[in-house]
């Protein structure tokens, strides 16, 4: 679909308004639209956005053979994709000018400028390195691809974590997340893009410019530098003709930003970090702001436990006498059910939500493991319980008090009728 | 007179056979109306409907006046009942008329909507024009007052005009026009220099065109301006200074998100000079 044209109008009031130095949106002609750094729950996951346009990156690894000239060095690969969510001109699948010119500058700025140690990268020499994946994904857009998709790219490396691998000899082993903590890359400096527009034959200028304003304007220079002042890549494109001076300002221009999205980078990175240390809810959905629509949208997970007190009783009244050692069912508050405090259930938990029949002989057999403990523990109180035949590795029995032996028999005991009687035919 | 955008207008009432055989014109309409007024201003949702319940005892000694429902745009009549198809608020005008009110951007030309509409080529006796639907409309250059053969508008390519449609189905490429039966232009045609284009959703525009709305009574107690209100979702505006021009576009375009009391905040604000 084609985007929509634009008028002489609107042109000519742009180009006037610029003249001015008046912005669409009120800004002075260095500042930078409001910039908000989210990150997935994923390590590696980013959303930038850029006043209206939205970027998302992913980085992403796997074990590869290294290239035949560098067998030292591990492989970065970048890929900026152009989705059709962002804007009606850019259509699926067919590579235009405009993704080539993009995927181009960020391999540029990021590749070239070795801001990541390739060389870390290296497990078994000339055999198998790790292969660097990093996916940016345009989600709106509303001016200034470019910087939107450097910040998001860069601080979604410095974000990442990649799994820890063991060497012996010429095995190799990745360690899985929960075995060893992932160890992040190394990133030795942080390059960013800064974008600066040119009208009117490069007598005005302006930073970040917005959708409207790039469809106006007759050059565009892109000038990637990190904190340090260091240049990592400058590129020119519309054919302008800039003057010595000009470029000068726009890099001085560019320090003064590039430090400051630096540091708004670097606390975002903490704040994340705090959030997942302090264990806090942290992703991509908890970033968006909660509008609700509907009235009865809920946050807990339903579970179906309207009538367990009644079908739990009329169990109990059908089967054989329970065993002494177990207590009748409790059950908090009607309408609550208690489970996952101290979890002696392991997979027991979603059988129960369910009640359905698929899982009942599950149930029936973890029940009567459970019941063999319980007796078990009447046993020897205090003596340290031996789980012996138990199919189930995660069920631990922490504490044999009344409350876990109630919630065990409380949501075991509709189950607990067919368990019994399993359990005398067995014996 | 109810606005152009009401296209869709249904009657309601339904003919019943009782078991004899005699002719009964009985209409339910009194009860699915009370029931219409009851959800006025509530959040409908598409799939929401009005249905007559099958327990309804029908009177056949009391005189049941029939009554006609009109339904506007979000409402669609199914059989026998009123279905919802747009989510949105449930609006009413007495004595009858039902609608909805959507947030929407995207635009569906419809016949006799005024437009603005960019000119995007110029092939032969018509231009093609942009009006943010999914197919470019045509208007041909005999539809401008004074236009001849000999006389041809003077309109080019990137041009703003303000036409309305004359034709405009799924099944046809729509057609504009910048006369009205009478041959007269009545305030459309080629218009734009100075002022400012910009997008808002289709319930904004629809709030600027109805009678007596208060934006547009807080837009006048600030600097004198032009408007021009499509209903595609575009408005036009030009004012005296560029920095004004700029204040009334960002003005409108955050008026939607607004309730009325942070606009008149906001309006009284811009008028003391704060912004």
């Amino acid at each position: 679909m084609k985007d929509t044209p634009l008028s002489n109008c609107e042109r000519d009031f742009l180009l006037r308004a610029i003249e001015e130095k008046k912005r669409l949106d009120g800004r002075q002609t260095y500042d930078y639209r409001r910039i908000k750094i989210t990150f997935g729950t994923d390590y590696g996951c980013c959303f930038v956005d850029l006043g209206k346009t939205r970027v998302m990156a992913q980085v992403s690894c796997e074990l590869v053979a290294p290239k035949e000239n560098r067998p030292n060095e591990g492989i970065m690969f970048f890929n900026i994709e152009l989705s059709p969510m962002a804007s009606p001109a850019f259509e699926q699948g067919r590579q235009s000018e405009l993704s080539v010119k993009l995927n181009r500058q960020l391999e540029r700025c990021l590749r070239n400028s070795k801001c990541i140690d390739t060389e870390s990268l290296c497990v078994v020499s000339g055999k198998t390195v790790w292969q660097i994946r990093v996916d940016v994904h345009m989600l709106n857009n509303d001016g200034n691809l470019m910087d939107a998709s450097s910040i998001a790219a860069i601080t979604a490396l410095c974000h990442f974590r990649r799994p820890d691998v063991g060497i012996q000899g010429e095995e190799v082993t990745v360690y899985s997340p929960e075995e060893r903590d992932p160890i992040p890359l190394s990133i030795y400096h942080m390059p960013i893009s800064v974008s600066f527009s040119f009208f009117q034959q490069g007598t005005y200028l302006l930073v970040d410019p917005c959708e409207r304003e790039e469809r106006v304007m007759d050059g565009l220079l892109m000038i990637a530098m990190n904190k340090h002042r260091e240049i990592c890549s400058i590129q020119s494109s519309g054919g302008i003709m800039l003057l010595k001076e000009q470029v000068m300002r726009c890099s001085k221009i560019a320090s003064v930003k590039v430090s400051e999205i630096t540091e708004l980078i670097s606390k975002a990175l903490l704040n994340d970090k705090a959030a997942r240390k302090a264990g806090g809810r942290c992703g991509f959905a908890e970033s968006m702001p909660q509008e609700r629509i509907t009235a009865l949208k809920t946050e807990e997970t339903p579970m179906e436990m309207k009538d367990v007190t009644e079908r739990a009783n009329d169990i109990i009244q059908k089967a054989e006498a329970p065993p002494p050692a177990v207590s009748s069912p409790v059950v908090p508050v009607p309408g609550v059910g208690q489970v996952g405090q101290q979890n002696t259930w392991g997979l027991e938990e979603e059988d129960e939500e369910d009640e359905e029949e698929d899982g009942e002989e599950q149930k029936e057999t973890v029940a009567k493991m459970e019941e063999d403990q319980h007796e078990m523990e009447d046993r020897g109180a205090g003596d340290v319980v031996e789980i012996s035949d138990s199919e189930e590795e995660e069920v631990v029995i922490l504490h044999p008090e009344i409350p876990v032996k109630a919630k065990n028999t409380g949501s075991g005991s509709h189950q607990q009728g067919a368990a019994t009687s399993q359990k005398r035919q067995k014996k | 007179m109810l606005p152009s955008c009401f296209l869709c207008v249904t009657l309601i009432s339904i003919r019943v056979r009782n078991i004899n055989g005699a002719d009964l014109t009985v209409t339910r309409t009194c009860r699915m109306f009370s029931r219409l007024k009851q959800r006025v201003e509530d959040v409908l949702l598409p799939g929401d409907e009005f249905s007559f319940e099958t327990d309804d005892t029908i009177s056949l000694t009391e005189a049941v006046k029939p009554e006609k429902a009109v339904c506007g745009p979000g409402l669609r009549r199914s059989g026998d009942r009123l279905v919802v198809c747009k989510s949105g608020v449930l609006r009413h005008k007495p004595p009858n008329v039902f609608w909805i009110d959507s947030q929407q951007r995207r635009y569906v030309p419809a016949k006799g909507e005024t437009v603005i509409g960019i000119v995007t080529a110029k092939s032969g006796d018509v231009f093609k024009v942009d009006v943010g639907g999914s197919e470019q409309a045509s208007l041909s250059y005999l539809a401008f007052e004074g236009a001849t053969k000999r006389n041809r508008p003077n309109v080019q390519v990137g041009d703003l005009v303000f036409a309305q449609f004359i034709i405009a189905n799924k099944d046809m490429e729509p057609e504009l026009s910048c006369i009205d039966s009478s041959g007269r232009a009545n305030g459309m045609g080629v218009f734009g220099a100075g002022g400012l284009l910009f997008r808002v959703s289709l319930g904004l525009v629809r709030r600027l065109l109805s009678p007596h709305n208060e934006v547009r009574s807080d837009l006048e107690t600030l600097f004198p301006c032009e408007l021009v209100v499509g209903m595609n979702g575009r408005l036009w505006v030009r004012s005296s200074s560029i920095q004004q021009t700029l204040i009334i576009a960002n003005l409108l375009q955050s008026c939607e998100t607004m309730t009325a009391q942070q606009r008149k905040e906001l309006f009284r604000r811009v008028q003391q000079g704060a912004l």
